[in-house]
């Protein structure tokens, strides 16, 4: 059947694992049963555990079950490999790995869970290297399923993932479970993701490399939600958590679309006192950051937050003052990590808080303006993040169909990169519709979508800032790199890209070489 | 109406990448290379390159010179020969000492034009003035021809000429970038200056173009594109001078409705030196993206 | 018109291709090696055949490594290899050149 983007999906598999087509951005109000983890009662006597062996034994795991993960050590993650190392010695079968992302330290050993049959399912925010490699090539017999942070929370909610164990790494902790990420070797800041595992799975294990005495506050996951505390000699290395993400970008072409970024930002209607903000990582996303920090300042314009993934350049704005407060669901970088144990207004949120579709209102829903990257966008809108020109996975949702909610979201990309346009007719996978796209931003300049007519008024007439269709970036983008063949696919679906509310945006197929 | 040359960016011609993006970042002028950043051994692949894309690469409004090689060298001749079929707007002389290197070269576009059925002074000429000898002979080269619609100076090789090197402050120059100044002046033509190479600094950077625009250069030669904005600003007319142009067109409009042969400002004659400066003032003030399309002041 | 020798032109350098032509026996061989040889692979092919045509050129094995490379750089690194194929860097055939 077709859904509301016009991507077709494959009955069988939608019947099969009950989905429902996509349809709208709207999410209305709907009465949701939340789903409610099992709790083995315990007295807290006897929760620390001297390996990792042994607390799977304790645990019970057993073949077919879920188990999940968190991404917050990022590329400096020592956890994941660890314990799947002894899952893939143990011979377990047939699990369901459900991390809240996989970054590329893990690939290697999730490609080798999935050859040792070990791993036969994965639902995560994304994929790259290797593993998106070997995924799309049909090496996973089911389909990945894709959420972004904000649907992995509804998810787990409502029961869609039922996580059977979670092993979370922290960089502290006491023998009972107090932990925070704040303090330790590996300190990350904001444990925003681990927060929904720690509260719905039904066993909980902690492993880290710094025990705290009791009780260890601040507690972002609590003695209550936890099952056992495993020690390890190191959770992760703490100088490639924020490998790269804070290095300010001197690339000219980068530099020429934040500038203009922030003149989209400043001409509309959004920028005023106590307006709010998300930019993410990336050396584009830092520039505009900065260009922000001096319109700010030109204007005297405060913002009342800033929300999402934080950085170093972010955290300096609060301590200007040109920041109120932030809300603070990940960490890329050192700065923003060691910043959060001194700094009142850095609070962390869990993924439910800040993305979750389906609670009582989420900070998404509060932000004025959004900065986001695209692999593809199309003269619809619909914005790719997800797979290559090859049509490989590569890429991460993250929080991308959930910031888009914001009431200026723009999209900021170069119009080409190398021979690959990223203005295109139809992307490759829909990952957020267009409907939730109101700006895109490229170096020669910027297109509206038409359905955003109010925002023409204040954004056509930017000094240096030329507006076209998007059809007219689709035209340039395909002068400049010529017409390309179309993808050949088969009809093997590797991968499912759900909406945030959970329905089926798109169906990413086995490539064809 | 003259264009502004507030900026020229040198883009080496041998980098693809550098090639294809040259044109996004607001340059009045985009300088291709193919003399000294081009090895030895690269000179006949930079030269197809540079050809390819000025036929094939959407490059706007830009004003797109190629700085060829001498003459004297193997590759000066086919250089010209292929960027006058390319089509290029203006070929940039290197090292040019007398008014017979403009002339030689002048006499070797003339047959490129004729051998490819181009119209003849299709292709605009520019010489940099590199020398002693050629600081001393400005004023003539920059009459020379009447393909010429610039003479600029760069620095590094004439000061190594000069016993000196670059300094702060500019004192070695001094006297060249006078020379060239009102040899272009006096020709009516454009005067270019020289680039400054430290990128990162940014200070003795503004400071420099702050001299040159002081004299009154029509820009700065530059390497890096994020040098482009810099000049720009220090070029850009403030508030006060689009406020005073504007009334000065408009005060030429109402004379024109009128029918009125003279023009008056708050009580001033208006003459013909104030209505070019006015016309440039305007001109800038929209490059500089001070001015909204009607003219209104638009800045942050 | 055969080549004189082995030439190579281009660099690995991203937006760039090299190319390196190399006198065979038998009918000219095209070996690609493209960062976007989905997208693009026949295209270039194409283009390359084409050229070589227009020069003339037969008997020849075109190998190249495509770091993403517009067209018009393709065209420039191949006429680049073929002029020093035949030893004519400097002296252009201008009646081809497109």
């Amino acid at each position: 059947m077709l859904n509301n983007v016009q991507r077709e999906l494959p009955d069988d598999l939608m019947k099969e694992l009950r989905y429902q087509p996509f349809k709208t951005v709207e999410i209305g109000h709907p009465e949701i049963q939340r789903a409610a983890p099992k709790v083995t009662v315990d007295q807290g006597h006897a929760k620390l555990v001297s390996s990792i062996e042994a607390v799977i034994k304790k645990v019970g795991l057993k073949d077919g079950m879920t188990i999940s993960f968190h991404h917050h050590f990022r590329e400096g993650d020592y956890v994941f490999n660890a314990v799947m190392q002894i899952l893939i010695d143990q011979g377990f079968k047939g699990l369901t790995l459900a991390p809240s992302s996989l970054t590329n330290v893990m690939n290697k050993m999730v490609v080798k869970a999935i050859k040792a049959g070990v791993v036969t399912h994965i639902t995560s925010s994304g994929m790259r290297g290797e593993l998106g490699d070997l995924v799309s090539h049909g090496g996973l017999e089911n389909p990945v399923i894709l959420r972004s942070h904000g649907n992995r929370a509804r998810a787990i909610e409502s029961g869609d993932i039922k996580i059977d164990v979670a092993f979370l790494g922290v960089p502290n902790s006491d023998e009972v479970g107090n932990a925070n990420a704040i303090k330790g070797n590996a300190v990350f800041g904001s444990l925003g993701y681990a927060l929904i595992d720690a509260q719905y799975a039904d066993k909980v294990v902690l492993l880290t490399d710094t025990l705290m005495p009791y009780p260890n506050t601040p507690a972002s996951i609590k003695q209550t939600q936890v099952d056992y505390v495993v020690k390890v000699d190191k959770v992760g290395d703490p100088e490639k958590i924020g490998s790269g993400a804070t290095r300010f970008t001197k690339d000219p072409k980068e530099l020429k679309i934040a500038e203009m970024v922030n003149a989209v930002i400043t001409h509309s209607p959004y920028f005023k006192q106590g307006f709010s903000f998300q930019t993410g990582s990336g050396g584009a996303a830092l520039a505009v950051t900065r260009y922000l920090r001096e319109s700010m300042l030109k204007k005297s314009i405060t913002a009342s937050f800033a929300l999402g993934g934080i950085t170093k350049p972010t955290v300096d704005l609060l301590n200007e003052g040109l920041v109120g407060k932030i809300l603070d669901v990940q960490d890329f970088d050192k700065g923003a990590a060691d910043s959060m144990a001194i700094t009142e207004n850095q609070q962390e949120i869990d993924a439910s808080w800040y993305a979750d579709p389906n609670n009582k209102g989420a900070a998404v829903n509060q932000l004025d303006v959004c900065i986001l990257s695209a692999l593809e966008i199309d003269t619809k809108f619909n914005v790719n993040v997800m797979t290559g020109s090859d049509g490989v996975l590569r890429g991460a949702i993250g929080g991308h169909q959930d910031a888009a909610n914001a009431k200026l979201t723009i999209i900021s990309a170069p119009i080409v990169r190398g021979r690959i346009a990223t203005v295109v007719d139809d992307v490759t996978t829909i990952v957020t519709p267009g409907d939730s796209i109101d700006v895109l931003v490229t170096e020669l300049g910027i297109a509206i979508n038409p359905k955003r007519k109010d925002l023409l008024k204040s954004l056509v007439n930017i000094p240096g800032v030329p507006v076209f269709t998007i059809e007219q970036l689709r035209q340039k983008a395909a002068k400049i790199v010529g017409q390309a063949a179309p993808l050949a696919f088969t009809d093997k679906p590797v991968a499912l890209i759900e909406y945030r509310d959970g329905t089926l945006m798109d169906v990413v197929y086995q490539v064809k070489d | 109406m003259e264009r502004l040359r507030r900026t020229m960016m040198f883009v080496p011609g041998n980098n693809p990448g550098m090639l294809k993006d040259a044109g996004i970042y607001g340059a009045d002028s985009v300088m291709f290379d193919l003399e000294d950043s081009v090895s030895l051994a690269e000179k006949d692949a930079a030269r197809m390159l540079v050809m390819q894309a000025l036929q094939t690469v959407d490059y706007g409004d830009t004003e797109l010179v190629v700085r060829i090689n001498d003459l004297e060298t193997p590759f000066g001749r086919p250089d010209i020969f292929a960027m006058v079929k390319a089509g290029v707007d203006v070929i940039r002389l290197p090292k040019t000492e007398t008014v017979d290197d403009v002339l030689e070269t002048e006499a070797v576009i003339a047959e490129a034009e004729a051998y490819f059925n181009i119209p003849h002074k299709t292709t605009k000429m520019m010489a940099a003035i590199e020398s002693a000898e050629g600081v001393l002979n400005a004023p003539a080269i920059a009459k020379a021809s009447d393909r010429l619609i610039g003479i600029a100076i760069g620095a590094e090789d004439y000061v190594t000429n000069m016993k000196t090197r670059r300094y702060p402050d500019g004192a070695e120059l001094s006297f060249a970038r006078n020379m060239i100044l009102h040899g272009a002046r006096a020709a009516g033509i454009a005067a270019f200056d020289t680039v400054y190479s430290d990128v990162d600094n940014e200070a003795g950077f503004k400071h420099e173009v702050e001299l040159i625009h002081e004299l009154g250069f029509d820009g700065k030669s530059v390497i890096n594109p994020r040098q482009i904005p810099l000049v720009n600003a220090i070029y850009a007319p403030t508030e006060n001078d689009v406020q005073n142009a504007k009334d000065v067109l408009n005060a030429i409009e109402e004379a024109r409705i009128k029918g009125s042969g003279v023009i008056a400002l708050n009580g001033k004659m208006v003459d013909k030196p104030v209505v070019a400066r006015a016309q440039r003032t305007m001109m800038l003030a929209e490059a500089s993206h001070l001015v909204d399309q009607e003219g209104n002041w638009h800045a942050e | 018109m055969e080549i004189k020798h082995t030439a190579i032109a281009g660099t690995l350098e991203s937006s760039d291709i090299q190319i390196m032509l190399s006198k065979i026996e038998g009918p000219t061989e095209i070996e690609l090696e493209s960062a976007v040889e989905k997208q693009f692979g026949t295209q270039i092919r194409t283009l390359m055949r084409t050229i070589l045509e227009q020069y003339g050129i037969t008997n020849v094995k075109l190998k190249a490594v495509d770091k993403g490379a517009l067209d018009c750089t393709i065209k420039a690194r191949l006429i680049t290899a073929i002029q020093r194929a035949i030893d004519k860097q400097n002296d252009p055939d201008w009646e081809v050149l497109g």
